[in-house]
């Protein structure tokens, strides 16, 4: 048993040390971002490129996920409410739903899967392909360049993406309550807006850009780290989806405690 | 200019990666206008050697000074200062795939000199793809290319700056004979045409006699042999640098 213990030491401490250089790393990227974007020279180009990249290419996946969302919710949630002979509450209970949670959530998770990775992986190949140290031994800024610039477009695009999703997904709930409880457009549209607050789009808002930072920093950063051969691309780019996720989920919570706390004040 | 002035220095270079030893005290100098081959087998440290050189890897302790500059104590400034004077030419080429070869050559150029016109962009990146033989290229992606014309690109690439060094990182590294022949002349041709002092870091020994003024044997982390190709080769004495000859010439 002690024999096994102290096998044990040496790769528990190993361990533990790697969990915090790693942290100290992710610190340290974080940090270098917050510098670099405000020093010229700025990469707008790309930054437009990468934004229609994260947000236009990102639309056909996006609509049709927020669509189907927006319809199975509701159909979802109609049999309880009709229960309880609040059928015409839908409109009200959708629109909160998809503004406050779902609308931010599905967004950040589906870009987490697509943009992510495809992050993750095109900088980690260009990484082991030494492109990354071409574009540093010819004078330029490759962390500009490459980082600065796609975790920029997804803080912009993701928002736009949610407020999208959201469009999309009240759509998909209008189209299925107009259909069952023959609510009209405008009424379904006056429902909805009378039961969100600003409150709630401030926040949705706000939860939308830390997402966005999210998928984009931590798909830079396991790309940039990724070590030697495909393999390590391979790694990056999924490491990115999985720790985004994760990611987007704490902070999911950490904001609805904030936004609790300030709706009991 | 003094043919002999000394571009590159370097003294008593030490690098580890944890407990492998690359390189055990180093000393070499590249001269103005030289040719310079480092040769030795795979995983040496030949292209630790140059990648210190640009700073992208630090040594653990030495001097290596670039233009009378020594590299590791350079701030973020002058090191990309000082890399603009150096052109680098990756064993894979490293051209930025998802640009065409205009935009590879573009990047740096339009990024190191902003006061450019469109009209001399385009010149000077036409001029470069007719000297390395490629102008039907200009459009086209990196991975519709040759390996041996991604090589040429590479080169190419790292010109547009009018670097005063040039570091090729095993140019020949996976080519048939004849394009290596071809990559053999262009490294000559570079030479000749731009006035550059290289490092051509091998294991091929006919790429080495064909563009080497000098040699130098990196074995068991340290210089063995430095001098003219007949100098170090036919009548070496050490066994690990004849088996190195033998083996290039007798299986070739």
């Amino acid at each position: 048993m002690a024999v096994e213990a102290d096998d044990r030491k040496p790769l528990l401490s190993k361990k533990i040390d790697k969990f915090f250089t790693g942290l100290a790393d992710a610190w340290n990227f974080v940090r270098r971002f917050f510098q670099e974007v405000f020093m010229p020279p700025y990469e707008f180009k790309e930054v437009i490129h990468q934004c229609y990249r994260i947000g236009v290419e990102s639309l056909p996946l996006i609509s049709l996920t927020g669509f189907i969302v927006g319809i199975v919710f509701t159909n979802q949630s109609r049999p309880s409410l009709s229960e309880f002979g609040a059928a015409s509450w839908l409109p009200s209970l959708i629109s909160i739903a998809v503004v406050r949670a779902m609308g931010p959530l599905v967004t950040a998770l589906i870009a987490a899967g697509k943009v992510g990775s495809s992050i993750g992986a095109e900088i980690g190949s260009m990484k082991v392909t030494e492109q990354i140290d071409a574009m540093e031994v010819s004078a330029t800024n490759p962390f500009k360049f490459l980082v600065v610039s796609r975790v920029l477009a997804t803080t912009l695009m993701i928002p736009l993406l949610v407020m999208y999703t959201d469009f999309v997904a009240l759509m998909g709930s209008f189209l299925s309550v107009n259909k069952n409880e023959m609510v009209s457009m405008s009424t379904f549209f006056v429902q909805v807006f009378e039961a969100i607050t600003f409150l709630d789009v401030t926040s949705s808002l706000f939860k939308s850009i830390l997402f966005g930072f999210t998928i984009g920093i931590v798909g830079c950063y396991k790309g940039y780290n990724s070590s030697k051969g495909t393999e390590g691309v391979g790694r990056a780019a999924n490491a990115a989806v999985v720790m985004a996720m994760f990611l987007i989920f704490i902070e999911e919570l950490l904001v609805l405690q904030l936004v609790n706390a300030i709706r009991g004040m | 200019m003094n043919q002999r002035e000394k571009v590159v220095e370097i003294r008593n270079l030490v690098k580890s990666f944890g407990d492998l030893d690359v390189l055990k005290g180093v000393d070499l100098d590249l001269f103005r206008e030289e040719n310079l081959v480092v040769l030795g087998k795979s995983g040496s440290g030949k292209s630790v050697l140059i990648k210190i050189m640009v700073g992208l890897l630090r040594q653990d302790s030495g001097k290596l000074q670039v233009f009378g500059q020594e590299v590791i104590n350079l701030r973020k400034k002058e090191l990309n200062a000082l890399r603009l004077k150096i052109g680098f030419s990756f064993q894979n080429s490293a051209l930025y795939d998802s640009m065409t070869v205009r935009e590879n050559m573009e990047f740096p150029l339009v990024r190191n000199e902003k006061n450019l016109t469109r009209k001399e962009i385009n010149r000077r990146i036409e001029e470069l793809l007719d000297s390395v033989g490629l102008p039907q290229t200009i459009n086209q992606m990196p991975s519709e290319l040759s390996g041996g014309q991604k090589k040429r690109i590479g080169v190419a690439r790292t010109l547009i700056l009018n670097p005063e060094i040039m570091l090729y990182d095993e140019p020949t590294a996976g080519l048939d004979p004849i394009t290596c022949g071809d990559i053999n002349n262009l490294i000559l041709e570079v030479r000749e045409r731009y006035k550059t002092s290289s490092i051509v870091i091998t294991h091929d020994l006919a790429c080495a006699k064909q563009t080497g003024d000098r040699m130098a044997v990196l074995l068991d982390g340290q210089f063995n042999a430095i001098g003219t190709f007949d100098e170090v080769f036919p009548n070496a004495t050490d066994e690990r640098i004849k088996s190195f000859y033998d083996y290039n010439f007798i299986n070739s």
